[in-house]
Parts: structure tokens; C-alpha cells; sequence
């Protein structure tokens, strides 16, 4: 059995779980296993609801008072106890912060391997390669489950798969996991999650993005990022030092510790293209990237490399744009 | 409180990463060892505890890997406040997080910690799951991605940072064991005094007994395939923007 966790965000499936969703698909029809969905804790019932339209063999609700908001206690022993009674072959989901919180946890209870933000699958002789990202995205490294695990788990880097290419059908089962929980399971205690700031901005429904980095050298700079913005009418964004640095609200940040966009275009402005930037905008369908080092990584992953100096070329830009309206 | 921070040392992002012949591992030959960024943060944040509880606390740094590798990092941790040192001899590329964490557990349980702090990912592996690993199999209580951490009445309180500008504050009971992201604080300088007092400090070296199979392994390492094709846009700033335009409007139909 292969076997998808969908996580909760904030009333609706997780982004990151709707692509490990996919991924389950690709290696259910790939290894002729059968696949399972899991609805686990959090808001479990509503993401049975979501989940009832995807293409899968089993849909199973895993549900207890001890796990109806998250910890990272009551969920690794919620999942222990299932590995053991399903013992899948493999346990899917996306490299969320919470998946990275309580995941791990797993691994050393159920005593099986967890391979972490992986990035690519291939198959050698129907056995699945996993690739991830190691020395800072300089290289990458294939890895392979031993073959002796029972149980192997998976994280998926966001935007690994697309969750565009979710195969639409209907469960054949519907089952419900018993829990077997104790107060005592349970040693933390979690307050409510919150904002710092007040307002915010939804950067993942954008169409158009400008995205400033440390390249802009000093706050003063801002206004001309802003008026570039609104010629084109596009969202402003940035990496984290900017927010770091207070030249902009933590809510327009883009990257692993912020949002996660996909616009039409991602218009980096002065990124050079650190990987907890990158995995946050890399789903973006095109991207045009403006940096001095034509070394900069964010060029790997650019469609257009603008090579030159944003302080000259971003004031033009935004003039020619102006006359083109 | 007794408190271990789990440092590692590893190639410095300026340095050139070559694959070895082996193409399961590096030329380490090339490499400068340094500090993983948020594992001094850890550190920072475990001498700051120490600070405010002015009681008679210790903080140890823990560190695994080769001498030659880890020697210096373990010295600046010392020189930074930390009252000993446990190394844990490795010369072994030993990649699954698994089993790094059973060799680390091992050395650490006679210990009993009532704290462990290390970074929230190492930023040559990246696997992100050796202290929740260790917490797990020592019978502690975990958190991750910690940006604030308080000690309130005999607990850790943990700010943690979600996705997408969300946090949520966490209590922990001790025994504890808690990932720092950085920012969390301002790391120290060693002082000179710290520096000459580090070479009087206690380093306690075990070897690292390998406790089971690995249930991963690399097998091949490669560089990055650039999938995409991308245009290079270059020359005089009026024909950057000449082709910047034609794409937004022509390519794109952003404008």
C-alpha cells in the first residue's frame, strides 16, 4: 500500500499534500500498489469531504479528541499505531513545517527511514530513486530505501508535482481507523496559532509578482521597485533578508518561512536565489529574473536571465512599460 | 539545567563542492569546515538560558565527525561559553539521519540532558530531523523551527514559526528537545579570554559505535540538471529593456 497524509491548512487540504497526492498516484500506478488517503486529526472530516473527488482506492478518517488540533506527540503515536496495522510501503506527504515538526518523530518510533524534501522520483528496475538537494543545492544526491524496510517515509519538496495533474475519481472504500490515544500522549500544549501584523496580503492567488531582494542595496530603493509594480499592475514581494532588514512587512515574503506563489510571472529583482527563497517561487509558470552576477543561481531557474544592473535597468523599465499602456 | 547544543561542522558556503570518484561523497580534501549557520544560533540561545537562570547550568556542546573536520568548530564553541565538549569520533560519511541519530542518542543518554538545542537543519545534508530524531528515541518532548524560547515555571516555552507568516507559541515539559531557526538572537564573538579559557575546558571523545544498518543510502551524487532553456538577456540597458518589452507584451501578454 501507498499511503498519502493530507495535512490541514487553515480549513482546507494542503497545497504540499494535493502534489504528494500526485506523487502517490505516479508511484501507486508505477509499483501496482494499492493507494490509501489519510484523513488524520485536524479538521480530518472536511478533508475526507475534499478528498472524495480524487482517484484513489481507500479513503481512511483517522480521528480523536487528542489529535483535533496538532501536536506533534499525538500525531507521531496516531501514526505509529496506523504504520503498524497498514504497514504501507510507503508513507507520503509535502515538506511542510509541520511535517518536518512531527514526521521524524515517526521515524524513530516505527524505527523506519524517512528520506526528507525530496525533489525528483525515477525507477531502476521498478525500484524508486529519490533525489534531494544537498550542499546548499550544489549538488544533488540519489537515494535509495533499503530494501529491507517495511515501511519507507517520504517528504516532498513544494512544487516537485503539480497538483494540476491530480487524477479525478472516486474512492472504492471508505474506512474508518480507531485511535487508541491517552491524555498522557500528549505532553505539550500548543496556544492558538497567530499574525504579527495586522494586515496581510495573499500573494498565492497574484498573477503578477515583483520580487525585491538584498541586491536593492538600501530601503531608499524601494519606491522605484514600487512604481515597476504598479505599472505592471503586480503584487510586491521579496526574500527574507529584506523582511530581516525591516525594509518590508514579513507577510510579502516569499520562500520556505513565508508564502508559496505560482503567478503568470515571478519578476526577481536583485535575488540571488537561495534555496529557502527558491522553493517558494519556483512553481511560478514564468521567470524573469534582473541580477549583476551572471552567476547568481536564481538564473538556474529563470527562463529570462537579465544580466545588469537593476538600478539602470528597473527605472526604464518601468518607463517603457508606462508608454506601452 | 544541563543543556547539550548539537553543533556540526560543515563545508563553508564559499567553498568548491566537487564529487568524489566514489560519487557517493565529496572531495572534503578542498573544503573549509565551518559552523552550520543555525546551530550557532542554538548555541547563542542555550549560553543566553544559561545566563538568565544564574544558577549552575551547563551548556555542552555536542559534535560529531572526523577531528580534522569538526576540531575548530567545537574550540569556538568553547571559547563562546560553553562549559565542555562531548566529541563524538565519525570519520565514517555516514547520511542516514536515522543512524546519526542513534550514534548521537547513545553517547547522549547517560547524560540525561534535560535540554538538547541544535540548529533546525544542516545546510549540507538538509534532512532537518536530527533533534526531533534524538528527542524521540532519548523519550523527550520535541518542537521545531523555534524563534523565541522562554523557561517558565520548570517548562520551554517555544514561539514556533509556521508557513506563510503564522506562529504558534508551544509548552514543552523537560526532558526537551528543541530546533532553533536562525535570527532567533545575535550570536557572541568568542572573547579573548574565552579563547585562552577554552583550552582548559573538558572534551570528552568517544568513538561512534555504529548501532544498526543504514535504511538509506546515497547512490550517486550529480550536479543539477538545468531543465529549462534560459534566454540570457544582456548589452546596453535600452536593449536589456527593448527585450524585456517585447517579452512582457509579446511572449507573456503581461502588459
Amino acid at each position: 500500500m501507498i499511503l498519502v497524509i493530507l495535512e490541514n491548512q487553515r480549513g482546507n487540504i494542503h497545497v504540499f499534500s494535493q502534489e504528494a497526492v500526485v506523487a502517490g498516484q505516479q508511484l501507486s500506478t508505477k509499483l501496482g500498489l494499492d493507494l490509501s488517503i489519510l484523513c488524520l486529526g485536524e479538521n480530518a472530516s472536511a478533508l475526507k469531504e475534499q478528498a472524495s473527488n480524487y482517484k484513489v482506492k481507500n479513503l481512511i478518517l483517522a480521528q480523536h479528541d487528542l489529535i483535533s488540533s496538532y501536536s506533534a506527540d499525538g500525531y507521531s503515536k496516531a501514526l505509529d499505531q496506523i504504520i503498524s496495522e497498514l504497514s504501507p510501503k510507503y508513507v507520503l506527504m509535502g515538506h511542510s513545517y509541520m511535517v518536518r515538526d512531527f514526521l521524524p518523530r515517526v521515524s524513530a518510533k516505527s524505527d523506519v527511514p524517512f528520506i526528507s524534501d525530496i525533489i525528483s522520483v525515477t525507477y531502476h528496475d521498478n525500484v524508486p530513486i529519490f533525489a534531494r538537494q544537498v550542499f546548499n543545492a550544489k549538488i544533488v544526491t540519489n537515494i535509495q530505501a533499503d530494501s529491507n524496510n517495511n515501511t519507507t517515509l517520504l517528504s516532498f519538496q513544494s512544487a516537485a508535482f503539480s497538483s494540476d495533474n491530480i487524477e479525478a475519481g472516486s474512492p472504492e472504500n471508505q474506512i474508518d481507523f480507531s485511535l487508541n490515544l491517552d491524555t498522557s500522549d500528549i505532553r505539550s500544549e500548543s496556544e492558538p496559532e497567530f499574525q504579527e501584523s495586522a494586515s496581510s496580503v495573499d500573494l498565492t492567488t497574484a498573477e503578477l509578482i515583483v520580487s525585491v531582494g538584498r541586491g536593492i542595496d538600501s530601503q531608499d530603493n524601494l519606491p522605484m521597485i514600487e512604481a515597476l509594480a504598479s505599472a505592471m499592475g503586480a503584487e510586491i514581494a521579496s526574500s527574507r533578508p529584506v523582511v530581516d532588514m525591516g525594509w518590508l512587512p514579513s507577510y510579502r515574503q516569499v520562500g520556505s518561512s513565508g508564502q508559496v506563489v505560482s503567478p503568470k510571472l515571478y519578476l526577481s529583482v536583485g535575488i540571488s536565489g537561495a534555496i529557502q527563497h527558491v522553493v517558494g517561487m519556483k512553481g511560478s509558470k514564468n521567470i524573469m529574473a534582473i541580477n549583476k552576477d551572471k552567476e547568481a543561481p536564481i538564473f538556474e531557474i529563470a527562463d529570462y536571465a537579465v544580466i545588469g544592473d537593476l538600478m539602470e535597468i528597473v527605472p526604464k523599465l518601468t518607463e517603457e512599460i508606462q508608454k506601452n499602456k | 539545567m544541563k543543556i547539550a547544543v548539537l553543533t556540526k561542522a560543515i563545508p563553508s558556503y564559499e567553498s568548491s563542492i566537487r564529487i568524489d570518484s566514489s560519487e557517493k561523497w565529496i572531495d572534503e580534501s578542498i573544503v573549509n569546515f565551518v559552523v552550520n549557520e543555525s546551530d550557532s544560533y542554538a548555541l547563542e540561545e542555550a549560553l543566553q538560558i544559561k545566563e538568565q537562570l544564574n544558577d549552575n547550568s551547563e551548556v555542552v556542546v555536542v559534535i560529531m565527525g572526523s577531528e580534522s573536520n569538526t576540531s575548530k568548530v567545537l574550540k569556538d564553541g568553547l571559547a563562546k561559553g560553553a562549559d565542555r565538549g562531548i566529541f563524538i569520533k565519525n570519520d565514517t560519511s555516514e547520511t542516514d539521519p536515522l543512524s546519526i541519530a542513534k550514534i548521537f542518542s547513545e553517547q547522549l543518554k547517560e547524560e540525561s540532558f534535560d535540554l538538547i538545542l541544535s540548529g533546525l537543519q544542516s545546510d549540507d545534508l538538509g534532512s532537518g530531523q536530527t533533534g526531533v530524531l534524538i528527542g524521540e528515541l532519548l523519550n523527550m518532548s520535541t518542537a521545531t523551527l523555534g524563534i523565541e524560547t522562554k523557561i517558565e515555571d520548570g517548562k520551554i516555552k517555544v514561539k514556533r514559526e509556521l508557513e506563510s507568516g503564522w506562529f504558534q507559541w508551544v509548552t514543552l515539559p523537560f526532558p526537551a528537545s528543541v530546533s532553533i531557526q536562525s535570527g532567533i538572537n545575535e550570536p557572541r564573538y568568542p572573547s579573548l579570554k574565552g579563547i585562552m579559557g577554552a583550552k582548559r575546558k573538558e572534551v570528552k571523545l568517544v568513538d561512534a559505535q555504529s548501532v544498526s544498518d543504514s535504511k538509506q543510502k546515497f547512490i550517486k551524487l550529480f550536479l543539477p540538471k538545468t531543465e529549462k532553456v534560459t534566454e540570457k538577456i544582456e548589452g546596453t540597458v535600452d536593449e536589456i529593456v527593448s527585450r524585456m518589452i517585447d517579452i512582457l507584451k509579446n511572449n507573456l501578454k503581461v502588459i
